[in-house]
């Protein structure tokens, strides 16, 4: 059978995020009781979560997060690595030993900053430069995944139902300002860890429920910039969309969701305000093949903040709610409802309109 | 009869229990096939000269004829057909070069034909496009690496002109001159009513039709027949074209007895004169060349107007295709070895080029492998057929398509395929006025508004179907594409998975 990657998997299911405006921090447990009562919209084959704010002991450093076939191809790496980066600490992944969980593969973490040299050779900024070593690993060293490369950020997966994967990686000792989460539903059963969700790239990450029908457009247009879709994943070719058009192109995340949900060429044209009708004119034409269709919710986690958006017919559910410094994002109410029950605010934000919650300025984050 | 006989293609039947002796079908050829005999008081018939196009049948207000395919043939041989040989004997009689018109009728393979469409189920929702939007408008040009801001840090409308099109078909090329006043008219107010573009091919613009500026792409191919500032700047855009996919490597011949009143005064050249245009455009014989012909294109033009460069689908496109994305030029238009003509010689429409599908998924793939896709769009041409073809040939990786033998089916042609003898019973490719008043604008737009409309809403369907709401996602989309019966070679070239994988 081929693995995930090799070969298209659709999946449907469920997310979930929450975040604190004030940058305050909390375990892993809300998020993970999150899970549970959308345990039917997962099946097993696929969790994760991607916290932010866990690592600030290292908060300069670069977070990578892999999963080895064997000490073999983690020997291999490390040998990569270091001829590029300078690794700072290097240690196993803590996790619990759990039934529900099988079958795990060498799980281990490296903080590392790039070697400024390296950098300078490449002529690219350090972003760029580990971006593209994120891809270089991925592709060139066999049996090692790098699945997490942001800075004081982190990702967890496997497969499994997302409340067991949360207690496998123990995340109840994790403290995070800022949580997402991702229950899978393949209708294929791949069995590889990697292809669970999120999806990361440097500190942006990923959680999606859809199907997106744009799927090949957008990654044959992506791919013309570096990027390689590895996984053959919605989830994947989104967040590189987000991190081209935000990191590279430089566009605000409001632009960016208006090209990737872009409104209809008739809600352009009704717009009385000549400025942002402009504007959105010039981004569909601009950026015409990154217009994302068919039914996707996401979260898109960013260092400090969270924002979620819907496909523009909105073909997935999507819930909203506040309550003080806190907002919380679900596949379905009741997810949020268990994280808080005070919750205040529930509202479903329409299609192709993005919420976007940011930390409050000054926060150290 | 003689050694020089060739027995008629067609038989002229009529059933005299229902002819009327009307005469309609003697006035309506130009052929003159049929003849009054006034002795018998009955119609005759010389189906020496019937070429099937259908005009008397069509005419005939009893129905009382058809046209069949003699059944008189020469001894069967798989290998020396009855064309083959027949078309030997035409070229012992005359010593020339044998001509034909429209695209390559030969069975070759249609690759459109072994590529069948996704649709979704339970994964994800197919839509309706009768209750939710389904978006169609395209944008050709070129468009820039990096967005840019102004102080105010808003964005800077930075792009370069752009042609929008309300749904990614366009009509292509056909001269005034080829083709007739009426057909060039219907053309230019289909193009108009419909929001998209006509083409005025080589033979320049009648001065009646420069009202439809806003719907024209004016032509400059090597006999340069027609252009001047005010030509340059009446359309939307410009294109260049190097090459016809029925005559690659050749140029064009409109004989002189096409060329008289307004054709030769649009053309600007006297009346009677053969208008030739040459092989190559003598002014470019390299890239470094046609880079030149672009900016001055431009230059003239105040930088306003998208180029297109056209060329003929052939062996090494798609490095030639790189080659014009890196010439300055905003759009590839690329004409595939089935694409129609007026007039070509027969073994170069039937020989020389290859196959749109193939040309267009091997451009589009090198353009993205050099990271230049979005340099320029990409206008594939060369016998789309249908909706199903457009939809097919935007998920290849085509921003829009050209049609011109759908469209001058629209207008009333039969597909006789002998345009070249300038008396098109259908009022299209002739310059007889008692021929070319036979189409009627106000009909041959209307048609062509139809047909247009029509294939949008069955790209809507076919999009819905994939869960697709705006055709901006279906480009270059090869994943809703599947091959039936072709090779790996095959499906590797057109970047497609076999069906069932
Ligand atoms: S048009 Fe028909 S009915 Fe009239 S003369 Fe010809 S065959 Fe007879
Ligand atoms: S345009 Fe006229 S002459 Fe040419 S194929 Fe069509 S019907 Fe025949």
């Amino acid at each position: 059978m081929q693995l995930e990657g090799q070969v298209r998997i659709p999946s449907g299911c469920a997310i979930a995020a929450a975040i604190s405006r004030d940058g305050k921090t909390m375990t892993g447990e809300k998020i993970m009781n999150a899970m549970k009562p959308m345990h039917d919209r997962s099946n097993g084959l696929g969790g994760g979560f991607a916290a932010y704010g866990i690592y600030p002991e290292y908060r300069d450093l670069y977070a990578f997060h892999f999963f080895f076939k064997d000490r073999a191809s983690r020997k291999d790496c490390e040998v990569f690595l270091k001829e590029y980066f300078e690794i700072v600490k290097s240690e196993i992944i803590p996790t619990r030993k759990i039934p529900e969980i099988t079958d795990e593969p060498i799980i281990w973490r490296y903080f590392v900053a790039p070697l400024k040299s390296m950098v300078s050779s490449a002529q690219v900024d350090e972003n760029e430069f580990v971006a593209r070593m994120v891809m270089r690993v991925n592709i060139e060293v066999s049996g090692a995944y790098l699945f997490s490369s942001g800075k004081n950020m982190g990702t967890f997966k496997a497969v499994g139902f997302p409340e067991d994967v949360g207690r496998f990686y123990r995340l109840d000792e994790y403290e995070g300002y800022s949580w997402t989460a991702h229950g899978r539903y393949p209708t294929n059963t791949p069995g590889w860890w990697g292809g669970a969700h999120p999806f990361t790239l440097l500190d942006y990450s990923i959680v999606h429920n859809g199907e997106i029908s744009s799927y090949d457009a957008n990654r044959r247009f992506i791919e013309m910039f570096g990027y390689k879709c590895t996984l053959q994943t919605d989830t994947e070719v989104i967040t590189y969309i987000m991190d081209y058009l935000i990191r590279r192109q430089g566009l605000t995340m409001n632009e960016a969701s208006s090209v990737i949900a872009a409104p209809f060429w008739s809600t352009i044209e009704n717009k009385t305000d000549t400025e942002d009708k402009e504007k959105h004119i010039y981004l569909r034409t601009m950026f015409p093949n990154l217009l994302v269709t068919g039914p996707f919710s996401i979260v898109f986690g960013f260092r400090g903040g969270l924002m979620a958006l819907n496909d523009r017919l909105k073909l997935r559910s999507m819930v909203v709610g506040e309550h003080d410094d806190m907002v919380y994002i679900a596949s379905e109410e009741a997810a949020i409802r268990v994280m808080d029950n005070n919750v205040k605010n529930i509202w479903a934000p329409s299609g192709g309109e993005p919420v976007i919650v940011k930390v409050r300025e000054g926060v150290n984050i | 009869m003689s050694i020089e006989f060739i027995y008629p293609e067609f038989e002229v039947i009529r059933d005299q229990s229902r002819c009327i002796g009307c005469r309609v079908c003697q006035r309506q050829c130009a052929n003159e096939v049929h003849s009054y005999d006034d002795d018998l008081k009955i119609l005759k018939s010389d189906e020496s000269k019937c070429v099937n196009c259908q005009r008397c049948v069509s005419m005939c207000p009893t129905r009382a004829l058809k046209i069949v395919k003699s059944d008189c043939t020469l001894r069967e041989n798989a290998n020396w057909q009855n064309n083959t040989i027949k078309e030997i004997y035409k070229q012992a009689n005359s010593g020339g070069v044998l001509l034909s018109s429209m695209g390559n009728p030969n069975p070759l393979p249609v690759y459109w034909d072994r590529i069948l469409i996704n649709a979704s189920q339970v994964t994800n929702p197919p839509i309706d496009p009768l209750r939710e939007p389904m978006e169609t408008r395209v944008f050709l040009g070129k468009k820039p690496d990096k967005i840019e801001r102004g102080k105010d840090g808003k964005l800077k409308c930075n792009l370069s002109p752009q042609l929008e099109l309300s749904m990614p078909v366009m009509f292509s090329a056909m001269s005034y001159g080829s083709i007739s006043y009426n057909a060039h008219e219907s053309l230019a107010r289909a193009a108009k009513e419909l929001g998209i573009f006509y083409n005025t091919g080589e033979g320049g613009l009648h001065e009646d039709f420069y009202c439809y500026g806003d719907n024209t792409i004016v032509q400059v191919a090597s006999g340069r027949f027609g252009v001047h500032e005010d030509y340059l700047k009446a359309g939307k855009g410009i294109e260049i074209k190097m090459g016809q996919g029925a005559k690659p490597g050749i140029g064009g011949h409109l004989p002189g007895t096409k060329i008289v009143g307004d054709v030769s005064r649009t053309r600007m050249i006297p009346e009677g004169s053969d208008a030739i245009s040459p092989a190559p455009h003598h002014d470019i014989y390299s890239i470094e060349d046609l880079r030149q012909l672009v900016f001055s294109l431009k230059e003239a033009t105040e930088y306003k107007k998208p180029v297109i460069v056209k060329v003929a689908a052939v062996h090494n496109i798609a490095a030639i295709a790189s080659g014009i994305a890196r010439s300055g030029a905003d759009i590839i238009a690329i004409d595939g070895f089935r694409g129609g003509t007026g007039a070509a010689p027969t073994r170069i429409r039937d020989n020389v080029g290859i196959p749109i599908e193939l040309a267009l998924a091997s451009v589009d793939q090198r353009l993205r492998d050099e990271g230049i896709r979005n340099n320029v769009s990409l206008v594939v041409g060369g016998s789309i057929r249908s909706a199903s073809d457009v939809v097919k040939a935007i998920a290849l990786g085509a921003d829009a398509c050209y049609i011109a033998t759908a469209a001058v089916l629209a207008m009333g042609c039969h597909l006789c395929r002998t345009c070249q003898s300038g008396k098109c019973n259908w009022g299209i490719a002739t310059q007889r006025p008692d021929l070319v008043k036979r189409l009627n604008p106000e009909i041959g737009s209307k048609r062509l508004v139809n047909l247009m409309n029509a294939w949008r809403h069955e790209i809507k369907e076919l999009m819905g179907g994939m869960g697709i709401n705006s055709i901006e996602a279906l480009k270059g989309n090869r994943l809703m594409l599947r091959g039936v019966g072709l090779n790996d070679r095959e499906l590797k070239i057109l970047g497609i998975s076999h069906a069932g994988e």
